[in-house]
């Protein structure tokens, strides 16, 4: 395995990690303001709380991780992605300052403050939309050059089907994979009301994510054939990816091993995630960039995973007793430490 | 639209991100090592005040340090956006830190969520403690990192440059610039320095308005003590960054102190106003001292500014900067110098309210000061964004509406920094000292 493909692997692996903390979070505030909207919010606020309050940081870290990562295995994309996507990573920022910034005003010093609750809500829904923006623009189809430095045409990338689908799919993604996620801590938590509530919620949005993710296929055809077909190439993985999406969809609606349904997702989400990188394989950008020319010298990239290992080390430990102290804690999930 | 140029605006935006994140990151950096130093003492004196120093500014911290990653995150993104073709050349030799950053605010990050909240989970007091000591650790070594890579901007090594191709990298001499000692130590002594002034001016503050008076008396006189100690520290690291200056960019040193001409026994001018023929008009000059401060040498000759060619010439304006920084570095060790002297001797005049004013100033003052001291790090180096190699011309974006993006992060800013003020009003007034001291007193044993 040379260095490019471990460099893509660990990033792609973060991004995954994002993908699934990031969305837990993002759909949670969600739920959070729909709840207060429907007057059920003595149903959902406490369990939701208890759970984003000590790790909201922790998940934007998983963020800037790969965006950092990606910058120094592959510097050109820093150039490539650097000059395209302006517009829309300075609204992903804005959004996920005041996101960030707000859950912290919110929870430590306006607390029940209901306009707080509808912003973070609202960029739940808008920072996926905006984000996965980054996954169309690397189909490619959007990028011209001008002396030199690549452009971006708004047009196209805003009237093509293809981005309004992974727009959908990043949306239902991320209420699902929340749901699910809740539907367990609610239960853990012995709050039945919030654990029927979530389930509910788990149950409604799994047959649009199908929906959705078979779409973007269907998308892809007509817009990069060559992704297109090495996606056809894997279908082995897409088909575990629905086996599993199956699976899980059948202890929540038995109201079985909620715990092992969230495990069932993650693992459906993975091998969908990770056929989609491995199929778009070996472009960063297509048709311009790949892994290979874009990749970093070999004596930063060794360093580079030298520290990943280093830093695995040392943060490894520390999040298991993050996980242990808040996630796992039996007297802590159920409300009765503060 | 209203700026087309897309450099000046690149440029602008960054000031305008770098200049409001500051104020996070040097809270971020000196505040946790002053929550573990009261928290240490209230364990060790078993003094409830010193306790809930700790309490209470952990508590509004949480505030600061969520404002500090998203601007932090925005930095970390701009610099891709704005300067894509920096970071493509950067990305080759000095993405080494940046990631370790990451890593290190990771830490930071985990373990402050941890303490924050399990302050009532430890029978043992100092274990609790003990997990404050990853967010100040992981807090300077945030600002390590980040410092390491803007000292690899102003002094660039650890490659090789062959027919203008960068060749034989090594990530780890990059790290190791000449220009990172004095950088590193300087932004974290001044770090330290500032937040401990500015728990003094709180604390003066709160102490003219008849607040509780031997908890903020204890919390001024700690907070004096450890900011005349990094005061004392950023002065001596100041006077070695002059050296360093001197040696390796003689071209900044002679703008911040508008000496033209090379000469042996150089004075220092100290503010003043620049007149025709570069002629400095107002100014205070004390003999000598350029050339001491440059070379420890009164009689040494130092580089004047015509030496260089004008293309390359970083703008005069650092000389103000350069002279706040230095103005409000010098006042602030005098006046936490004369607080010690006068605990001491017990002179009486500090506790009048003119005295407390005074330190009331000096956290705006020292925030001003460090402010001062990165823009004249940062408009020094003009033209270049890699001393030597690169000029921001070529590094910045050719993307359009620049404009447009720095009018909403304006916008960002403006709502962030008013949230954190009117947050941070509302905690302590929702909660005064009083009636926490009333709280955790009332034969409560989590304590002792």
């Amino acid at each position: 395995m040379g260095l490019e493909l471990i460099g893509i692997t660990v990033l792609w692996l973060f991004l995954f990690l994002y993908v699934i903390v990031g969305s837990i979070d993002y759909g949670a505030g969600v739920f959070n303001a729909h709840s207060i909207l429907t007057n059920k919010q003595h149903i959902l606020s406490k369990v939701i709380q208890r759970y984003l309050s000590p790790v909201w940081e922790v998940t934007n870290v998983f963020f800037v991780f790969f965006v950092v990562g990606i910058i120094g295995f592959f510097p050109d994309s820093a150039f490539y992605f650097g000059s395209i996507l302006l517009i829309p990573a300075s609204v992903s920022i804005i959004l996920l300052a005041l996101r960030g910034s707000y859950y912290a005003f919110e929870s430590y010093g306006a607390k029940g403050h209901k306009g707080y609750a509808f912003m973070y809500g609202a960029t739940g829904i808008f920072i996926p939309a905006s984000l996965s923006v980054v996954l169309t623009i690397s189909e490619g189809g959007f990028v011209s050059f001008e002396n030199g430095v690549p452009v971006l045409d708004y047009t196209a990338l805003l009237t093509s089907p293809l981005t309004w689908s992974i727009v959908v799919l990043s949306l239902v993604a991320v209420l699902y994979i929340s749901s699910v996620f809740l539907t367990w801590y609610a239960h853990k938590t012995g709050d039945m009301k919030a654990t029927a509530l979530m389930r509910k919620y788990a149950i409604i949005w799994s047959v649009p994510l199908i929906v959705a993710a078979g779409g973007i296929i269907f998308e892809l055809r007509n817009h990069n054939i060559d992704h297109f077909e090495s996606i056809m190439q894997l279908w082995w993985m897409f088909a575990i990816s629905f086996v599993l999406w199956a699976l899980t969809l059948r202890l929540i609606w038995l109201k079985r091993h909620f715990g092992a349904a969230v495990w069932l997702m993650i693992f459906q989400f993975m091998f969908a995630f990770f056929g989609y990188g491995i199929s778009h394989y070996p472009y960063l950008l297509y048709p311009h960039l790949t892994i290979y020319d874009g990749f970093t010298n070999e004596a930063m990239a060794i360093s580079l995973i030298v520290v990943f290992i280093l830093g695995m080390l040392l943060l490894l430990p520390s999040l298991y007793l993050l996980l242990r102290l808040f996630l796992f804690d039996k007297k802590y999930v159920k409300g009765k430490r503060e | 639209m209203f700026f087309d140029d897309p450099v000046l605006m690149s440029r602008l935006l960054t000031i305008l991100t770098l200049s409001f994140h500051i104020f996070y990151a040097t809270i971020g950096v000196g505040l946790p090592f002053m929550i573990i130093i009261f928290h240490w003492l209230g364990i060790k004196k078993n003094d409830l005040h010193y306790i809930l120093m700790a309490r209470r500014l952990a508590k509004g911290f949480v505030v600061t340090v969520a404002v500090g990653v998203v601007t932090g995150t925005a930095i970390g993104l701009q610099l891709a956006l704005l300067w894509p073709n920096f970071m493509q050349l950067a990305g080759h030799i000095i993405a080494l830190p940046l990631f370790m950053e990451v890593f290190a605010f990771f830490f930071e990050a985990i373990f402050l969520g941890i303490y924050l909240y399990t302050w009532d989970r430890f029978d043992n007091q100092k274990k609790h403690l003990l997990l404050l000591i990853p967010v100040a650790v992981g807090g300077a070594l945030s600002a390590f990192f980040i410092t390491v890579v803007n000292a690899f901007m102003n002094s660039p090594s650890g490659f090789e440059l062959v027919n203008g191709e960068l060749t034989n990298m090594n990530p780890l001499l990059a790290m190791l610039t000449v220009s990172m000692p004095t950088k590193v130590t300087h932004v974290l002594a001044t770090a330290y320095m500032t937040v401990a002034f500015t728990l003094a001016a709180i604390a003066a503050f709160r102490l003219m308005k008849g607040s509780e008076t031997s908890y903020y008396k204890k919390s001024l006189n700690v907070s004096m003590k450890i900011g005349f100690i990094f005061a004392i520290a950023s002065a001596i690291i100041g006077d070695f960054s002059g050296k360093y200056l001197a040696e390796y960019q003689p071209e900044k040193l002679a703008a911040a102190e508008w000496h033209f001409e090379t000469e042996e026994r150089a004075p220092l001018i100290l503010w003043g106003i620049l007149g025709e023929d570069h002629e400095v008009k107002y100014g205070i000059e004390i003999p000598y001292a350029l050339s001491i401060l440059a070379h420890s040498d009164p009689n040494a000759e130092v580089i004047g500014l015509n030496e260089f060619p004008e293309e390359y010439q970083p703008p005069l304006i650092i000389h103000y900067f350069f002279d706040m920084m230095i103005t409000i570095g010098m006042f602030m060790l005098a006046l936490s110098f004369v607080f010690l002297v006068a605990r001491w001797r017990n002179w009486s005049f500090v506790d009048k309210n003119g005295y407390r004013w005074l330190i009331v100033m000096g956290a705006p003052l020292s925030f001003l000061a460090i402010q001062a001291g990165w823009w004249m790090a940062e408009v020094g180096r003009q033209p270049w964004i890699l001393r030597g190699i690169m000029t921001v011309d070529e590094a910045a974006t050719t993307a359009a509406y620049v404009d447009v993006v720095f009018l909403g992060f304006v916008l960002l800013y403006l709502i962030l920094g008013i949230g954190t003020i009117v947050v941070l009003r509302r905690m302590f007034r929702k909660r005064s000292i009083e009636e926490d001291l009333a709280y955790y007193s009332g034969g409560d044993e989590r304590w002792a």
